[in-house]
């Protein structure tokens, strides 16, 4: 039998343990293993793509338990999709790492391998409770890489970070605990199944308990008003674990999708469509304040950060369309803005580098080594961050704005998505102008040697390629969310294809 | 073939080439950048000569298709007009640029930059899909804001670059919103289906906002009333960007798309009203402060938005002539206006200065370019003879035809007689100040004639100024044709372009504007005393940075107000949050709080178990600032929570929240010891109120789902386990059945999370030094005992006991209460009591103190056995299991699970030591008792 679908899970935790095991092996190794375990993930997961993309939903039955009641992982174009972007992202970010960030405090690599699996495991489960284990799973391990380093600033937003999702975490359990002493499972096609079958009496149960579960993934993806997190531990944490965590904010919205189309899909009965008065409304105003955020941020990394919470906002307000152009606008629009806050995240620990005690602070300072190279990766980061021609940023707000078309909140969409995009624009012109242009003192640091440059930003220029690969590729790419999006409106096909005939 | 894509691509890879060869010496950049620019004009003109013909060359490439976005070029009359425009002055500003940049400018990053803007304008004007048009309309604004920061360490540089951006941006962004809903009007982005569907435009309902957010998006780009205020400002960047920008290409890209789109959106009441007034107030507002322009180049400026405004409102009028007209003006303002823009270069560049109360009486000293510079001002005053008199007649011409329709029309006649006025008066100024009126004030430099190859372009034009305005049906008839058919998208009206026609009202008011402009001109002092008072009454600058200044802070104070950085606050939302979503989902539904189910009857002893539960759980909250006592009454909570599990038959759980109970507290009281011993009191009463408040609601929300999840019936997948776990599972004790078997994947996450907290933890202490206290409040040393003897003997006669049972636990798990949780657990708290007891040195001596091979271990043989169904072509963690008959001890069952749980014990010991031990060394280190044992 195959185990393609386990496989992208597995792995990570092995190289995991070898690296724990071999933890007085030379730094050198240690990166030969690590890199090499993300490249085999970045090849079992576009495997895994490929293999989804005849439109099957492929189950994987642990222990050989049948569902509802084993665990079942789930691979379907959404999960796919997901897992490829996080592998591409990692591969560039821990790249990046590489130059030293690894080797400033114990387990880098561990923790980064622990990291993905969490990931994987988040995007691959079909069950509720197995969910929270790698919500549990993502939780410790990020909050390990966050404190990587040190440093007060960085522990103290960790605190808070750690202390916030325990809440969140707990919030998780009484949800689970209540649908599953209301519906008796917690299989998610099963759960799909008992929602649709929710007698009268228990509807406002199984409400409740829905909706608090969309207030634990609405902590995870940062929405408005939970979004205030995000600033500060993003921030202050290591550039490369920055850049990964641009896709933790993902995670959250991934299971806000996963459960509004699944659980409380179309099929759903009295409680179909329950996330769908909070979504678009919460998405929109997330994306206007978090803009404003980074239109006010003292630092360029705030701001990225801010931005990072405003992209959750956009993602959010597609899903939240509700209809299958909202969601394939919104999945097209995921990997781009991922991709442009990891690149801004590294590019900013470049800058940072370069303008010594000022750091990322946006204010006037010296004249930077190597300017038009850094500048000019600056000016691509932030057409890609604004969502402006001619990158997938653009084209992913371009399908949004399609897909509001016939939907009574059109006016509101177009000024929120339109003015923020303008917000946007403003805040990184500014900060650009700051940063490069309105430099005081001619005094050159010493600059670098130019291999030293090209390997510092290599990983920025890659992820750049791929915002670039996704806007040259947009046709092939928007069909695959497009089917995406057609998949996720049918949930039948999910309960039929993990329960088989009847389910139980 | 896709010529078309390649005009437009050509550009783009000559940035990158320009820029390569930019270390090479200063004059490769413009030699790369002419021939770029040559080689996009090669393959462009093969294909006039069918536009010519009158057809429209469309050539496509697939994109996203799915959402009828393709990348579309189309090649007809306005097009190629416009095509011709761009590279062709393009071509003359880049031999121009060359003689104007000084040593000290950059030229790759210059013509870098100027070919992105050409690939870009190129794009606009070449693009059949409007989609696809927007994104080099965005393209433009980003490759304007780079060439007018040029300077970038002069700030009006650098904030004129941000305006433009900003104040194009946001037009963009409407025209973008304009244009999703016209395609959505036509049902397609592609102009020719477009330009085909007027009649259905103009009848939806939606034509009015689609209008109005497409004409946003026109007015920005090109200056039009009130956005005009940008222009001005861009005028920091060198002026061969001046020239570029503000003659043929970047403003021009707004009446173009007026131009484009007319068919599709003209003919209206909105139409004329809002794109002929904006025009009109245009054309007033810039023609009248570009007289008291003192700077050259804002004078230029000004009257570039005035003549703008004419365009605009040639367009508004709407006519079919009046189109024509427009796009003459366009021409011929492209070419006077590029040449008085170099013209004032090149002023610039000799005197060092552009302030015409200090360039006077030029003529002496350069009177070659005075010359160039008087035919093209003729032009922009609308002189017989050059080309600007030709279009000027022809709008003068349609303002009265228009006026004769109209209630008000006489109005329109008025007002651009005196927009007349005024460009005659600014163009005498701009001649008569610089090349006469007296003698030069306090120059930086003695000016003398340019090199002979930076008046070739300004030649050319001029040239062009008069061949077109003496010569007109033989020069710019079939362009104009053309392009003017493409526009309209209809036979042409009948119009002649000649110098005479008859006295016509139109050649009236040349006459007057000539002579009223002279007249102004004449008596400007006390004009430029009143402006002089009067400036800064009504500027739309200002409002731009009141907006901006707004916007900051409105985003500074609701930003400030919102993350004030505290873990309460977090917290506090995140409650409220949970609440609201609670309660309105349950209130969604006409559900019941209580289910049908029967409750059970409370016994004595439970009461007493949950009065003691809430009893305790009051205490802890009462006594929080006492930290010891708190810890010691939380402990009474877990241990009522593992007697309820007993109750309820559930002695795994019961076990293991003793356990962890135990295990709990020394993590505790190791972290304890770094902290104060009491709590200061921080909330006001009023706080504590609210929070009490706020936590009283949380709970009973939590109590209230509780209860109605406890009070219905429950049926559940529970039977399932029940059923299968001695057949198929291999073990009675169901609970640890479903932990290594049925949901062991849960397991081996939940060992990650515990691993994971051991080496996070681990990490984090590292380099971690906190300073302990060693004495305590009352100012005793410490630990003047630190190990009791009675204790240290003890733990060292429990330690196998401890471990035996630990063993015992584990392998019995699979069919009675134990397995490998609890097992670590007992295991970890017996090793922890040796530290406790007998100090860290003691302990380290005799026991390995390096618990990363046990979590390793632990986490490889539960993947591992995981891993091993694989062998048997069975799913991960598919468990199996036998009996063996050991000589003796007889039958023994063993399972692959036990195997699992091995793996689970090892991770439980080894990361609850790691936290443990490298807490307590921490202590060591915080008093410096001698050096311990290494770490890790």
């Amino acid at each position: 039998m195959s185990h393609l679908v386990i496989a992208p899970v597995l792995l990570p935790l092995m190289a995991a343990i070898v690296l724990l095991l071999l933890r007085h092996l030379d730094l050198r190794l240690r990166r030969l293993i690590s890199v090499g375990a993300l490249l085999a993930e970045l090849v079992l997961a576009l495997t895994l793509l490929v293999t989804v993309s005849d439109g099957e939903i492929r189950v994987y039955a642990l222990g050989d338990w049948p569902a509802p009641y084993g665990i079942v992982l789930m691979a379907d174009r959404l999960s796919a999709w997901l897992l490829v972007t996080t592998a591409l992202l990692a591969f560039f970010a821990l790249l990046h790492a590489l130059r030293g960030i690894d080797a400033t405090g114990r387990h880098f690599h561990v923790l980064y391998q622990l990291q993905l699996f969490g990931l994987a495991g988040a995007f691959l489960t079909g069950d509720l409770f197995n969910l929270f284990v790698f919500f549990e799973v993502l939780l410790l391990a990020s909050y390990g890489l966050l404190l990587h380093g040190g440093g007060a600033l960085r522990t103290r937003a960790g605190l808070h970070y750690v202390v916030l999702n325990l809440v969140g975490s707990t919030l998780f359990l009484f949800a689970v605990g209540a649908l599953y002493g209301v519906l008796g499972t917690l299989n998610m096609a099963d759960l799909a199944r008992a929602v649709a079958a929710t007698p009268a009496d228990n509807v406002g149960v199984v409400r409740a308990a829905g909706l608090l579960l969309f207030g634990v993934f609405a902590l995870k993806a940062a929405l408005l008003p939970l979004h205030l997190w995000l600033p500060a531990a993003y921030a202050h944490t290591s550039a490369p674990v920055a850049a990964l965590f641009a896709i933790m904010t993902k995670v959250g919205a991934y299971s806000i999708l996963r459960i509004d189309t699944l659980i409380f899909g179309n099929a759903a009965g009295p409680l179909a469509g329950l996330l769908d008065p909070w979504l678009l409304p919460i998405g929109l105003a997330t994306l206007a304040v978090g803009t404003l955020g980074a239109v006010a941020a003292r630092g360029l990394g705030q701001q990225i950060a801010y931005l990072v919470v405003a992209s959750a906002g956009t993602l959010v307000s597609a899903f939240g369309l509700a209809n299958p152009e909202g969601v394939a606008a919104g999945l097209y629009y995921l990997p781009h803005t991922t991709f442009a806050a990891a690149a801004a995240f590294l590019l900013t620990a470049a800058i940072a580098r370069r303008r010594g005690e000022l750091a990322d602070r946006l204010d006037p300072g010296p004249t930077l080594p190597e300017k038009r190279l850094v500048g000019g990766l600056f000016f691509v980061v932030a057409v890609a961050l604004a969502g402006l021609p001619p990158l997938a940023g653009f084209l992913g707000k371009f399908l949004l704005l399609r897909a509001t078309l016939g939907l009574q909140a059109l006016p509101w969409v177009y000024a929120v998505v339109l003015g923020t995009g303008l917000l946007a624009l403003i805040a990184l012109a500014r900060s650009g102008s700051l940063v490069f242009y309105r430099t005081q003192s001619v005094t050159r640091a010493a600059a670098s040697a130019p291999v030293t440059v090209a390997a510092e930003l290599a990983p920025v220029t890659g992820l750049l390629l791929l915002v670039i690969g996704l806007s040259l590729a947009a046709g092939p790419l928007y069909e695959y969310t497009q089917a995406t999006a057609t998949q996720l409106m049918q949930p039948d096909r999910y309960i039929q294809t993990v329960l088989g005939g009847g389910g139980r | 073939m896709l010529s078309l894509a390649w005009v437009v691509l050509i550009p783009y890879l000559g940035a990158a080439l320009v820029a390569g060869v930019a270390h090479l010496g200063r004059l490769y950049s413009a030699w790369a950048a002419g021939l770029t620019t040559l080689a996009s004009l090669a393959l462009l003109l093969p294909e006039a000569p069918a536009t010519f013909a009158g057809q429209t060359l469309v050539q496509r490439l697939p994109w996203l298709p799915q959402a009828g976005l393709d990348l579309a070029f189309r090649l007809d009359g306005l097009a190629l007009l416009f095509a011709l425009l761009i590279l062709g002055i393009g071509l003359l500003i880049i031999l121009y640029a060359r003689y104007y940049l000084s040593e000290r400018d950059s030229m790759g990053r210059f013509y870098a930059y100027l070919m992105l803007f050409m690939g870009a304008m190129l794009g606009i004007v070449l693009s059949e899909n409007v989609i696809q048009l927007l994104v080099f309309w965005e393209l433009t604004s980003l490759a304007s804001f780079l060439l007018i920061s040029y300077w970038q360490h002069r700030a009006d540089a650098r904030n004129g670059a941000r305006m433009a951006l900003a104040v194009t941006g946001a037009g963009g962004l409407c025209l973008l919103a304009g244009f999703v809903l016209l395609g959505e009007i036509v049902g397609s982005y592609e102009l020719s289906a477009i330009l085909a569907a007027g009649e259905a435009i103009r009848a939806h309902p939606w034509y009015a906002p689609t209008l109005i957010l497409i004409l946003l998006g026109v007015f920005t780009k090109s200056a039009q009333f009130p956005f005009h205020f940008w222009l001005p400002h861009a005028m920091a960047a060198p002026t061969p960007v001046s020239a570029y920008l503000h003659s043929a290409t970047m403003v021009k890209a707004g009446v173009f798309l007026l131009a484009r789109l007319f068919p599709a959106l003209s003919g209206t009441w909105e139409w004329s009203h809002i794109v002929g007034g904006a025009g009109l107030a245009t054309l007033l507002v810039g023609a009248t402060i570009a007289l008291f322009k003192h700077d050259l180049k804002g004078l230029l400026a000004y009257s570039t938005v005035s003549h703008l405004g004419l365009i605009t409102t040639l367009f508004g009028i709407g006519t079919p002539l009046a189109a024509v007209a427009g796009v003459f003006h366009i021409i011929n303002h492209a070419t006077f206006k590029a040449g008085l823009f170099m013209a004032a270069g090149i002023i610039d560049h000799e005197c060092g200065t552009r302030d015409m109360r200090r360039i006077n009486g030029l003529w002496k000293y350069m009177p070659y370019t005075g010359t160039l510079a008087m035919v093209a001002a003729a032009a922009m005053a609308g002189v017989p003879l050059v080309n600007g008199f030709l279009s000027k007649e022809m709008f003068f011409a349609e303002a009265v035809s228009f006026a004769t329709q109209m209630r008000f029309g006489w109005l329109l006649p008025l007002a651009v007689t005196v927009a007349g006025v005024f460009a005659v008066a600014y163009s005498v100024r701009f001649i008569h100040d610089v090349f006469f009126n007296g003698d030069p004030v306090d120059l930086p430099r003695t000016p003398h004639e340019p090199p002979r190859w930076m008046k070739v372009p300004v030649e050319v034009l001029v040239v062009l100024c008069l061949l077109v305005g003496i010569f007109p049906a033989l020069t710019v008839q079939p362009i104009l044709s053309v392009a003017a058919g493409a526009v309209l998208q209809a036979p042409l009206p009948a119009f002649d372009l000649a110098i005479w026609h008859s006295f016509s009202p139109a050649l009236g008011m040349s006459v007057v504007a000539l002579a009223g402009g002279l007249a102004v001109y004449a008596g400007r002092r006390p004009l430029f005393a009143l402006a002089e008072r009067s400036r800064g009454r009504l500027d739309a600058q200002r409002l731009y940075h009141a907006l901006l200044n707004g916007l900051f802070a409105l985003a500074g104070g609701l930003t400030r107000a919102l993350d004030a950085g505290s873990l309460q606050r977090l917290v506090l939302l995140f409650v409220l949050s949970a609440i609201g979503l609670g309660v309105v989902g349950f209130l969604g539904a006409d559900t019941p709080l209580r289910g049908e189910r029967a409750l059970l009857p409370v016994d004595g002893v439970s009461l007493l178990a949950a009065l003691g539960l809430i009893a305790a759980a009051a205490a802890a909250v009462l006594l929080h600032r006492q930290r010891l006592t708190a810890l010691i009454i939380t402990g009474a909570v877990g241990l009522v929570v593992s007697l309820i599990f007993v109750k309820f038959s559930a002695p795994d759980l019961a076990l293991t929240q003793l356990s962890v109970e135990v295990v709990t507290v020394i993590l505790l009281l190791l972290a304890l010891y770094f902290l104060p011993q009491t709590s200061p009191a921080e909330s006001s009463r009023a706080r504590r109120a609210r929070d009490g408040l706020i936590a009283l609601v949380a709970g009973g929300g939590t109590a209230a789902l509780a209860w109605a999840v406890l009070t219905r019936p429950y049926e559940s997948i529970a039977g399932f386990f029940l059923e299968r776990s001695l057949p198929e599972g291999g073990g009675r004790n169901v609970v640890n059945v479903i932990l290594v078997d049925f949901r062991g994947f849960d397991t081996l996450g939940e060992i990650t999370v515990l691993a994971l907290a051991g080496i996070g933890i681990y990490a984090m202490l590292e380099r971690l030094a906190l300073p302990g206290p060693t004495q305590d409040a009352q100012g005793r040393p410490w630990n003047w005992d630190a190990h009791p003897a009675i204790m240290a003997s003890l733990t060292r006669l429990l330690l196998p006991l401890a471990l035996l049972t630990a063993v015992f636990i584990l392998l019995r798990g699979h069919n009675l209460p134990g397995g490998g949780f609890i097992a670590g657990l007992v295991t970890a708290v017996a090793l922890i009591m040796q530290y406790l007891a007998n100090g860290v040195a003691w302990t380290h001596a005799r026991l390995p103190a390096n618990f990363h091979p046990v979590i390793g271990a632990g986490l490889a043989l539960a993947l591992a056995t995981g891993l091993a169904s694989w062998a048997f072509d069975h799913p991960f963690l598919t468990s199996t299991f036998g009996h063996v008959h050991w000589p003796v001890v007889g039958s023994i069952e063993l399972a692959s699970a036990m195997a699992f749980d091995l793996g689970v014990y090892l991770v439980v010991v080894g990361a609850t030591l790691l936290i443990l031990v490298h807490l307590g060394l921490m202590h060591g280190a915080s008093h410096s008792v001698p050096s311990e044992a290494e770490r890790g």
